[in-house]
């Protein structure tokens, strides 16, 4: 399948700053790429070279066979972005937003104001349709974003955090839109800070820190690097950490995680439930209480940590646009 | 379409938007109907009770005056609502669409326009109402008016320019009144410029408002004999001036307010 999105060696920056520092991407056609990591690893700099924002200092990038910088101007006929500011206008309807979309992709005036109807009612604002968008809630604000991108029916669509700063339903229901997209044929980028969401809309995942990608793989491949399982235990008190460190460390084949807040551990094992049992035994022995214990698979937030030696939204700082 | 034709496309449709948000946001509707409406009635009661002109009424004098004192203030909407979208994401939109780049800034001062002729046109009734008259041929009457807009389009390029210099609403508003407010006061909009003191006489009698509201008052017949026009070249040529002055803000500030737009959206 050809690549509907190539990027090789982008490198952009802000006088010192330096945000990109070799992006390298490939996505093919029809698929969903996650590119995941914190805030300031050069995931937003990287969509807006992609949706031609932004000229490169280095290197280059086709998106839809064209070149992001030398055939801009057609390419934008080929893409749809939403970005993480919903960027619509507060004194306009929904609907109205959406027509000057339309019309702003040339679609004519009465096939714009049709394609209008037609996302409103795909995206469930047919009623808030005709009021002013200075009333939506973030989620409906989002969604009209979204179909804001949709208008032209891109065949190349990047969604840069397309949930920031929603509630977990509203979340939920974003993603329930964008996993149905993903099904018409559509090629998407999508930029997150969230492991889950990545992990649930995702075919492949590039994790992005200090301006490139450091890991690529489907989500399975991604935890696979990591290795085997996570014990996760909970203990009644902070004195108790320190023992179950040292009580486990023989079963751990990875570093061990405390996290004393939470009364937390984690700890990397291989053979599955039989592992538990054994730590389980081990602290019984020892007399230490466990609040709750658990097996999972590792989480991306494991992958990260482990890639880059520091949790993703442990580095928050200013995003560099 | 060709590229002219997509220009001006894309124009109406950034024209239209600007325009709904007006007429949806009262607060920016009241600069443009009911300040107009407040200064006629303030100043042609209460300077025109006390101030008496030779050869006529000063409400006459002072309309023109007030006209051109509106459409500057007007035409800071241009560079307002810039400084507004600037902070949203609005213009990153914009920028993701086959449109063309120019109509974001063609768009936003023809939709300044479109406010301008409804404050001009308040104004106009509410001074006729108190007293203000016409007393030139309908064209000259219409060239009066167009002269008016004309200057109007071209100070929302002039706005556009220090607000994408500027980039935030605060610093604009506050700039933006700093400067206006001197600049129509310290001309012949309220006062016979003749008699002003030495250096203030000068700025007053070259300053482009002057010349405008001069060229505005010979082609409504607000003049009077016993008033003689100041010897400045532009007030002796105010009307062709007028003109001339905006075409020299439109070459000058178009391309300024491309460029800095240009820089302003690509960081």
């Amino acid at each position: 399948m050809p690549d509907a999105i190539v990027a090789e060696g982008l490198v952009k920056k802000y006088g010192d700053v330096v945000a990109l520092d070799g992006m390298d991407l490939s996505v093919p056609e029809g698929t969903v790429f996650g590119l995941l990591g914190p805030n300031g690893a050069g995931k937003t700099t990287t969509v807006r070279i992609l949706t031609t924002l932004l000229k490169p200092d280095a290197g280059h990038a086709k998106v839809a066979g064209l070149d992001v910088v030398r055939d801009a101007r057609r390419l934008r006929a080929h893409i749809g972005a939403s970005g993480q500011y919903a960027a619509v206008d507060d004194h306009l309807t929904g609907a109205e937003n959406l027509e000057m979309v339309g019309r702003l992709y040339h679609l004519g005036v009465k096939r714009a104001k049709q394609r209008a109807r037609e996302l409103l009612e795909r995206f469930d604002l047919t009623e808030a349709g005709d009021r002013p968008v200075k009333g939506y809630s973030g989620g409906m604000r989002r969604r009209l974003d979204l179909a804001g991108a949709l208008v032209a029916n891109p065949p190349v669509l990047f969604l840069d955090e397309p949930t920031t700063g929603l509630d977990p339903r509203a979340r939920a229901s974003l993603w329930d839109v964008i996993s149905e997209l993903v099904t018409t044929g559509t090629t998407v980028l999508l930029t997150t800070q969230y492991m889950e969401e990545a992990d649930r809309l995702a075919d492949r995942i590039g994790v992005v820190d200090h301006g490139h990608v450091i890991a690529l793989g489907t989500a399975d491949e991604l935890k696979d690097q990591v290795g085997g399982d996570r014990i996760e235990l909970s203990v009644t008190s902070a004195a108790d950490l320190e023992a179950v460190r040292r009580t486990l460390a023989p079963l751990a084949v990875g570093d061990i995680q405390v996290n004393a807040t939470a009364l937390q551990v984690t700890i990397p094992v291989t053979g599955g439930a039989a592992a538990l049992t054994t730590a389980l035994g081990h602290l019984t022995a020892e007399r230490i209480t466990v609040r709750d214990a658990g097996l999972r698979r590792p989480t991306l937030d494991d992958v990260f940590l482990t890639l880059t030696g520091h949790e993703a939204d442990e580095k928050i700082k200013e995003t560099v646009r | 379409m060709n590229t002219l034709q997509m220009a001006l496309a894309d124009s109406m449709t950034i024209t239209k938007r600007n325009a709904l948000k007006i007429k949806r946001a009262p607060d920016m509707l009241g600069g443009v109907v009911l300040l107009p409406i407040v200064l006629v009635l303030l100043f042609a009661y209460v300077f025109g009770s006390m101030i008496e002109l030779p050869g006529m009424s000063y409400t006459e004098y002072l309309l023109p005056g007030i006209f051109v004192m509106t459409i500057t203030t007007s035409a800071q909407i241009t560079g307002y609502t810039l400084t507004l979208d600037l902070q949203k994401g609005i213009f990153d939109r914009f920028r993701t669409l086959p449109m063309s780049p120019s109509a974001v800034l063609t768009g936003q001062t023809f939709s300044d326009l479109i406010t301008n002729v409804t404050s001009i046109v308040t104004m106009a009734l509410v001074g006729l109402l108190v007293g203000w008259r016409i007393h030139t041929s309908p064209l000259e009457a219409a060239l009066g008016f167009l002269v008016l807009l004309l200057f109007a389009y071209a100070f929302s390029w002039v706005t556009a320019t220090v607000a994408l210099a500027l980039r935030t609403p605060e610093v604009f508003n506050n700039v933006a009144t700093l400067v206006s407010l001197p600049l129509v006061f310290l001309s012949n909009a309220f006062v016979d410029s003749a008699r002003l003191p030495g250096p203030l006489k000068v700025i007053a009698e070259w300053s482009p408002v002057s010349t405008l509201i001069q060229g505005t008052r010979e082609l409504f017949g607000n003049t009077s004999a016993a008033m003689p026009v100041p010897s400045a070249w532009p007030l002796q040529h105010a009307v062709p001036a007028s003109i001339l002055w905006s075409l020299v803000l439109l070459v000058v500030f178009v391309p300024l307010a491309t460029r800095l737009y240009k820089r302003a959206v690509s960081q």
